[in-house]
């Protein structure tokens, strides 16, 4: 039977199969953090369990961590806590741990990819919704909630039913200026918030195959924004390359073993899927966000919809826009560049192309936040950093930062903020914080502008 | 777990569209390290203002609306992982909550947690609504073991999906857990299999 590349890594990991029920399926790497392991490790002290494959996993801090002096002790005493119950709980269970100040501290899902943890064909968790991010590498990646992380702990499987599959297709010639994270809000605007459900996404067409890891990793990291469990890439040369020489990956001849396995994960001609969407890249152009779901977008240069009901309208009050209106030349005074959706190398070197030379607006404050800390270093490495703080921006230390606001990195109520990240949800940023989704690039040109603006006459 | 099998009681209406667990439990509640204490900070941001002011025009703070049921509105749950927003619904007071649509990952949290997610088809949403706001101590009927969801002042009902494995674990109060620990031969087994290839 012809099988999707999703079957394939599936059906691959099923220990067994409940009649009339989920599967019991394997999990190669767990990947845990501070803010949603610990009533996982409490659940298995109160049964009197131990971690059952404590070399499977990998934990780092990242959700709750501070962006500035990260040598000091945490002043936020929840938020110490929670670290240092996170180190106790590895040292405890033998678990390796980046924590904060390690030269592989980042955000879960910017760390393990760049670390060679992250391999084709894996299953791969977290108790984070954007662990979809690793379906980058052509793995079946997604986010799981706390009593899961327990069963994970306890017996390395998780109870799940098989989803069912859809393909995203996209091809075409990607307009200048349009990045991947349009692709998604693209996508995402189209097909709806809830389209996704039930459902792991496969991404193909030219588009997909002509991006680099770094982009694919934006697009799957917000498959979750369109309610899919996941979404995956199939892996190729670039995948394969990216993937070679990282620290975890494997070396020498079990890496061209491994390649060798990894180039028959595809999906077969003639594969089913339970929904297939197709669009084309010409009708792709710099997105944002105007409400407070990441489904509502527009291009850029275009117009709020009109009549889209009750809870847009609550949406649109909350926001301060109307039906109707362009959001060109709105002035924002924040810009958020970071988060696991574009906090990777190439998301930097796209907005210090972009503001090399030029100075931020007066009434911008302009925060860049790596997702690791090697990120942090490449930055420091190419340059990058004179650029940022020439051109007034603020270059602060990795971690989730303004994505979710869990640390002091919060955007005042009421103020717009151009982020990077993947959700534009009431206060996700801040109480009532305003949030505008968008590309690096966007952002970089938002914050030289003071205002959204139509960048495309100012590319080179 | 705790079981859940039947229940009868009043609901709470909210019908607002893709709820999400932010709105649910605020990020920057999520720094306990135990489950305790979630249910005073449930909806905070829309219980109340800014200012720290009770919100009352919000429908769980409507003295008219009491129960263990909350009716949402469409996507119920979307977002992040947090299994603290279903700690929060729990800990406040909710044994189940009815939607049209419920994100997955939200879903499986609340079946780990038995509050029940029953979804319904967007009409019988509607009608839930409107019976809730009409008379709202009106009564509604769940019943796990039949599938079946009663809205006792007018007699309408429907049949609920629930994958059979999970009915199961509600109705006897098993954890996927214990189901696991179970299979541990089987895993092992898997495992050494891997290694052969």
């Amino acid at each position: 039977m012809n099988k999707t590349l999703f079957d394939k890594i599936w059906d691959s990991h099923v220990v067994e199969s409940i009649p009339n029920g989920p599967d019991v399926l394997y999990i190669d790497k767990h990947l845990i953090h501070e803010v949603t392991s610990p009533q996982a490790f409490n659940e298995l002290k109160e049964r009197k369990i131990s971690v059952f494959r404590p070399e499977k996993i990998v934990a780092t801090a990242d959700h709750n961590t501070p962006t500035q002096d990260q040598h000091l002790p945490v002043k936020d005493l929840l938020s110490r806590k929670q670290l240092k119950e996170l180190t106790q709980n590895c040292e405890e269970n033998n678990i390796t741990l980046y924590g904060l100040g390690h030269p592989y501290n980042g955000i879960v899902h910017v760390m393990a990819p760049e670390l060679g943890i992250t391999q084709p064909g894996m299953t791969i968790v977290c108790g984070d919704s954007h662990t979809s991010t690793h379906g980058a590498f052509g793995t079946i990646a997604f986010g799981i909630g706390t009593s899961q992380v327990a069963q994970v702990f306890a017996s390395q499987c998780l109870l799940v039913e098989k989803p069912k599959k859809m393909r995203v297709n996209v091809n075409g010639q990607l307009k200048k200026g349009v990045l991947p994270k349009d692709v998604i809000l693209y996508i995402i605007s189209k097909l709806g918030t809830n389209s996704g459900t039930g459902h792991f996404c496969e991404y193909a067409g030219n588009v997909f195959e002509d991006m680099s890891m770094e982009g694919r990793m934006t697009v799957c990291n917000m498959s979750i924004e369109m309610g899919a469990r996941g979404g995956l890439i199939a892996p190729d040369d670039i995948t394969f390359d990216y993937v070679e020489g990282r620290e975890f990956a494997p070396k020498g001849q079990k890496f061209e073993k491994q390649k060798a396995f990894w180039k028959t994960l595809k999906t077969d001609q003639d594969a089913d899927f339970d929904k297939e969407f197709s669009l084309d890249a010409e009708d792709i152009e710099p997105m944002v966000t105007y409400g407070t779901n990441p489904g509502m977008g527009i291009k850029l240069t275009g117009t709020i919809p009109l009549n889209g009901g009750k809870s847009a309208d609550k949406a649109l009050e909350y926001m301060g826009f109307v039906p109707g209106e362009s959001l060109l030349d709105k002035p924002v005074n924040w810009i958020f560049i970071g988060s696991c959706t574009n906090s990777r190398i190439e998301d930097f070197r796209v907005a210090a192309a972009y503001i090399k030379g030029k100075q931020k607006a007066g009434n911008v404050n302009a925060l860049i936040v790596p997702g690791s800390r090697q990120v942090a270093e490449q930055i420091k490495a190419e340059g990058l950093q004179e650029i940022f703080e020439e051109a007034g921006f603020t270059l602060r230390q990795p971690g989730c930062s303004a994505c979710l606001a869990m640390n002091d990195d919060k955007i005042p109520a009421g103020e717009y903020c151009v982020s990077t990240s993947n959700r534009n949800f009431e206060g996700r940023q801040g109480q009532g914080a305003r949030t505008i989704l968008a590309s690096p690039l966007t952002a970089a040109a938002t914050a030289i502008a003071g205002k959204l603006t139509d960048f495309s006459k100012n590319l080179n | 777990m705790e079981k859940f099998i039947k229940l009868t009681d009043t609901a709470i209406p909210l019908e607002t569209e893709n709820i999400d667990t932010d709105q649910i439990i605020p990020a920057r509640f999520l720094k306990a390290t135990d489950k305790a204490g979630f249910g005073e900070n449930l909806f905070r941001d829309w219980r109340y203002t800014n200012e720290g002011k009770l919100n009352t025009e919000f429908s769980l703070n409507n003295p008219l609306f009491t129960g263990t049921i909350l009716v949402a509105g469409d996507n119920f749950g979307c977002g992040s992982s947090r299994e603290h927003a279903a700690w929060a619904l729990k800990a406040y007071g909710f044994k189940a909550v009815v939607s049209s649509y419920f994100a997955d990952i939200f879903k499986g949290n609340a079946l780990n947690n038995s509050l029940l997610p029953v979804q319904v088809s967007p009409e019988f949403l509607q009608s839930l609504f409107k019976y809730i706001k009409a008379d709202p101590l009106g009564q509604i009927t769940i019943d796990l073991e039949k599938q079946q969801i009663l809205i006792l002042g007018t007699g309408e009902s429907e049949k609920f999906e629930i994958d059979p494995y999970k009915k199961t674990c509600m109705l006897n109060g098993y954890d996927d857990i214990d189901f696991l620990l179970s299979r541990l031969d089987s895993i092992k087994k898997y495992e050494e299999k891997q290694l052969e290839l």
